[in-house]
């Protein structure tokens, strides 16, 4: 069915938080992700002509990097993007199949690999860029939060979360129900004040990202220009006229 | 956004079969078409005909044609599969008013079966243009002037091609040129309307709200996530130079439009002369060849917002 579960009050809404603040853009997230999914429910992931001169293939988490602000207020945003496992995905309800579909359990959004045809609208209806075409198989990839690894009770309990937020180095992945006000990822959200990516879209995404702290620029000490300003009679003042000779 | 010549093809096909089979529908029941079993058979082959190619290209582009089937089963929530319904809907009364007009029985039923084949076209252009129409991460389709867009075009390439088969059998009356000259002049004035709206609309997502960063600050793309075209990049960001695209709606509003008048005008003139089928006919093609040329522009000037991560806007072109 394409039709969207009634929303419950008080559901699960399992999703991602991305602190992008603690980001440091290394890709070991997209290579998880690739290596877990590329068998077992979601996959083959395939690739097309990786030991060839254009090698491309389905990836279901790329890291964008982004530059943000000029001259010395500049830095560098690194910005993973997966699906968001929105509350209201156009890329669900456009499926003429009921292939993608919305869980009512825990808000999952998954594509039945026997039920798509392969006309990809939903990869034109979601504006994140989040569904990929396996040409191979004909039919669409998404992240499927990694429920096969989530719910897997012969995995030990730390082990049942996203392969993507098991490899992240810095921890600035956090995986949770943001359905509930009281978990982990949603006080996270409450305390660095998380943001919906294009929220003028309406999809009402579950997963948020954490925004960078202040974004202060680093002070680089000049040895050149303490010279100049180097005055008085202390010690280290003495060793600089010294050296300065 | 790219654009598929199987999906090209479809909309501009099944668009001329539809605008076909409403104007004999609507017309032939009220006694404004003649009622031969020779028009009868040529008109109404040509529009199902239309159509039905126009439906098999479309499951061309799929990865699983064979399972095209299942496309008619959640029309509860999408307009891809309502148009599937539409369609398959819509041969029923189409084919009833085939049959009794072949067989001589013009009957009451037979002009009802008319109005419905006529009305389940119209929802199904309707349908067709609903998928586009719905997509909210494409300015360029999510725009009121869509569904016009796509009524007009067929009502207009419909109409054409009636003056077209009525003027090859030598009953082309006068007011079917008009009806003909009246839509190509209105379906140019949407098409017009249309282009004017995408080119002053601006995106209203931004790299700074697909990211979530303060909007004050610049913000650019340093490094793409992968090294080669993707598949987001092949299917969404396909862009089109802005010169092109010019060249190409003065190619569409000729084409389409102006030629089509012309020959209109030249066919009425020449009536009765064999000449006159050979102008309705070439301008039938004219316009059909401009539709194809505005559908492969309405893909090509679509932009998707999935471009902002990589180009940090969506609707640019490349100069």
């Amino acid at each position: 069915m394409t039709s969207l579960p009634a929303p419950q009050p008080g559901a699960k809404k399992l999703g991602l938080v991305i602190d992008l603040d603690t980001c440091v853009g290394c890709h070991a997230c997209v290579v998880s992700c690739k290596e877990w999914n590329a068998f077992g429910e979601t996959g083959p992931l395939p690739e097309f002509g990786p030991y060839q001169a254009e090698p491309w293939g389905v990836w279901l988490n790329r890291v964008h990097t982004f530059e943000v602000g000029d001259g010395e207020d500049g830095r560098t945003v690194y910005f993973p993007k997966n699906c968001y496992h929105c509350e209201e995905p156009d890329c669900v309800t456009v499926c003429p199949t009921g292939a993608s579909y919305k869980r009512a359990e825990d808000g999952i959004v998954l594509v039945d690999a026997a039920l798509c045809i392969g006309c990809k609208l939903c990869s034109w209806a979601c504006p994140y860029g989040a569904r990929e075409f396996d040409e191979d198989g004909g039919v669409m990839k998404k992240c499927t939060l990694c429920v096969d690894r989530i719910y897997d009770e012969n995995l030990p309990e730390g082990d049942r979360i996203p392969a993507c937020v098991a490899a992240c180095p810095t921890s600035a992945r956090h995986f949770g129900d943001l359905g509930d006000a009281s978990s982990a990822v949603s006080k996270l959200v409450a305390e660095r004040g998380g943001c919906d990516s294009m929220p003028e879209m309406g999809y009402r995404p579950v997963s948020k990202y954490l925004p960078p702290r202040s974004i202060r620029p680093t002070r680089v000490r000049d040895e050149r220009s303490e010279h100049k300003t180097a005055g008085g009679n202390g010690f280290l003042q003495w060793i600089d006229r010294v050296l300065s000779r | 956004m790219h654009p598929a010549l199987s999906i090209i093809f479809f909309t501009t096909s099944s668009g001329v079969g539809y605008g076909l089979l409403a104007w004999i529908g609507l017309l032939a029941p009220i006694g404004a078409l003649p009622l031969t079993r020779q028009f009868g058979a040529v008109s109404l082959l040509l529009a199902l005909g239309c159509i039905t190619a126009g439906l098999l290209s479309s499951t061309l582009h799929l990865g699983h044609p064979e399972r095209a089937w299942r496309a008619i089963s959640q029309w509860r929530s999408s307009w891809l599969s309502r148009e599937g319904v539409a369609a398959i809907a819509t041969y029923v009364p189409a084919l009833t008013f085939a049959g009794l007009w072949l067989f001589d029985a013009r009957n009451g039923g037979w002009a009802v079966c008319g109005w419905l084949a006529a009305a389940g076209s119209i929802v199904t252009v309707i349908c067709t243009a609903m998928i586009y129409r719905s997509l909210k991460p494409i300015r360029q389709w999510y725009n009121r002037w869509v569904i016009p867009n796509y009524l007009m075009l067929a009502a207009m390439t419909g109409a054409l091609w009636l003056t077209a088969v009525l003027a090859a059998l030598d009953v082309l009356r006068p007011a079917a040129t008009a009806l003909a000259a009246a839509f190509v002049l209105a379906a140019a004035a949407v098409k017009l309307a249309y282009w004017r709206s995408i080119d002053q609309n601006s995106a209203g997502s931004t790299l700074a709200s697909a990211t979530g960063l303060p909007p004050g600050r610049p913000i650019r793309p340093l490094d793409p996530p992968h090294t080669e075209e993707n598949y987001l990049l092949r299917e969404m960001g396909y862009r089109i130079a802005r010169r092109h695209a010019a060249k190409l709606r003065r190619i569409a509003l000729g084409g389409g439009f102006f030629v089509p008048l012309i020959l209109l005008a030249l066919a009425w003139l020449l009536r009765g002369a064999a000449a006159s089928a050979v102008l309705a006919l070439v301008a039938a093609v004219a316009a059909t060849a401009g539709v194809v040329v505005e559908r492969w522009l309405f893909f090509a000037e679509a932009t998707h917002t999935v471009a902002l991560y990589y180009r940090g806007e969506a609707g640019s072109s490349v100069r």
